[in-house]
């Protein structure tokens, strides 16, 4: 149990490092020298430190949303395994609960949005719902994939090293699964080929329309739970490569922690090399990883 | 040995979903030729330590065909043709795409009613062959340009060709040559219709083929 809790506690505090790391790689790539690593908690702090300045035409919804965002968050950062050990909350169906859990969070991001009255960010909510409605179906299918690939339920069950050590029987199911869920870390973490996180341009944004009209605290909550969702949709691709690693709680998590960190760069290689997507080929692109999970799901039905 | 016949007829599935969401006739081309290398090897790979003359003769020369003789034809027919890009095609790419997968279930689904032999060397490639002849016919209906036929008439020869390399085994040797020389003569004559209908019609849009010339003229 004790162990439990710090993996979820290493996860809490290291989940906006990984931004920084993505800022980083951007910048070197530029040819800049970039901001510190640690920058995300400063900027965090600094909002924490402030108050918030709330539109005469909002309610308590709009108020309600990054606390509502952050805690669903939180609670399906308990579900997810960390570097292969199980936990701290676990049981037979528990993937269905934490994508329920990831569209809570979006539905009350997309009620703030829309509470604020402005047209502005009623277009970012309709976006966000768009394509939430291909990415969540790829993301339930990818996990159904794996679920069957492995017979087991449960997050704790499907990334433990025993039984992903299917790679050799279930290589190409794998491999799609992969490249499924990459396509859907990147769009659901608003990364560049979907959505570019720092862009204000009016015609092209998604997730940073949305959370305009928010400051202080409520955009402190709103960036923690965006850096506690990268770290979690990323854990679905670490865990895919947990099967080859299992030499003590130490050895695993800080090579877990390692390869998290290799994620953020190669997402930051992404971002640095791609261009974003037009606003109209972006269900295009991720109907592409619904296929993919869908394939890898009809191909576990014989292998 | 066996997980890279599987890889590769995965990657042969993937193909298609490639060929059927690009838009680009210079890709679909290209996707068309990996294809039909891929398929054309698959003998050989499976067969790797006990392979004999017969089959790798035969892969030799599929792979000559689809890898450098059709891609070479196509791309001449192309700028001879002068055009670049496929128009939409009925229903759209991304309908295209999930229209693929239905394929593939639609393949396994067949498969499975149809096929009750020994031991296989892979149980996908029953399914693949089966999506790959869909996504062929599906392609020659679908697109518009006469081009984007031809190559759809091309990927109905590979899920052939990988149908009969894990079925037939060396045996469907004379079959394929035969098959593989009607495909040569059917993409060269196409090549030059597709030239003769773009300098008769400038476009070359099977759709207003209809629409005879002379008719119009003599009004």
């Amino acid at each position: 149990m004790p162990i439990k809790i710090i993996q979820l506690t290493i996860v809490l505090a290291f989940a906006p490092f990984l931004f920084g790391v993505i800022n980083r790689t951007k910048a070197f790539f530029a040819g800049r020298h970039g901001s510190p690593l640690l920058q995300p908690y400063y900027d965090i702090f600094k909002l924490l430190q402030k108050g918030a300045v709330y539109s005469r035409t909002t309610t308590g919804v709009f108020i309600a949303g990054p606390m509502v965002s952050l805690s669903a968050l939180i609670a399906a950062a308990c579900l997810v395994p960390f570097a292969g050990h199980p936990s701290l909350i676990q049981f037979d169906g528990d993937i269905i609960l934490f994508i329920y859990l990831l569209g809570l969070a979006r539905f009350f991001t997309v009620l703030a949005a829309l509470d604020t009255g402005s047209s502005f960010e009623g277009m970012g909510a309709s976006r966000e719902v768009q394509f939430a409605l291909f990415a969540e179906p790829a993301l339930f299918l990818s996990l159904a994939a794996l679920a069957r690939v492995t017979g087991r339920l449960s997050f704790s069950g499907i990334f433990s090293p025993e039984v992903m050590n299917s790679w050799s029987v279930y290589g190409p199911v794998v491999f799609l699964v992969l490249g499924a869920l990459f396509i859907i870390f990147l769009a659901e973490n608003c990364r560049i080929p979907v959505d570019d996180p720092n862009t204000h341009l009016e015609l092209t944004m998604i997730h940073e329309v949305m959370v305009l009209d928010h400051g202080g605290v409520d955009l402190a909550y709103i960036l923690y739970a965006a850096a506690i969702k990268f770290w979690l949709l990323g854990t679905l691709l670490a865990g895919m490569f947990l099967g080859t690693f299992s030499r003590g709680w130490m050895i695993d998590s800080v090579l877990f922690v390692l390869t998290m960190v290799l994620l953020a760069v190669i997402v930051g290689v992404v971002e640095s090399t791609l261009a974003r997507l037009r606003l109209l080929k972006v269900p295009h692109f991720l109907i592409i990883a619904l296929a993919l999970s869908a394939v890898a799901l009809i191909l576990t039905v014989r292998v | 040995m066996n997980t890279w016949v599987d890889f590769m007829i995965v990657a042969v599935l993937l193909l298609n979903l490639m060929m059927l969401s690009s838009s680009r006739i210079r890709s679909c081309i290209q996707i068309a030729a990996v294809q039909g290398v891929l398929v054309g090897v698959l003998p050989v790979v499976i067969e790797l330590h006990h392979a004999a003359s017969g089959p790798i003769i035969a892969s030799f020369f599929s792979v000559i065909l689809k890898g450098i003789v059709f891609p070479w034809l196509l791309f001449r027919a192309l700028q001879e043709a002068g055009i670049r890009k496929e128009v939409e095609p009925i229903g759209g790419y991304p309908f295209s795409l999930l229209m693929g997968v239905v394929m593939f279930a639609m393949g396994f689904w067949l498969s499975r009613r149809l096929l009750h032999t020994g031991p296989l060397v892979s149980t996908l490639a029953a399914p693949v062959s089966f999506a790959t002849f869909f996504t062929g016919v599906f392609l020659i209906i679908s697109r518009m340009k006469a081009i984007s036929q031809v190559i759809g008439y091309l990927i109905l020869e590979n899920g052939i060709y990988l149908f009969g390399a894990v079925f037939l085994g060396g045996q469907s040797l004379l079959v394929e040559l035969a098959i593989l020389l009607d495909i040569f003569v059917a993409v060269f004559v196409m090549g030059i219709t597709i030239f003769h209908i773009s300098r008769q019609f400038d476009h070359i849009d099977t759709q207003k083929l209809t629409e005879l010339k002379d008719i119009v003229i003599s009004k």
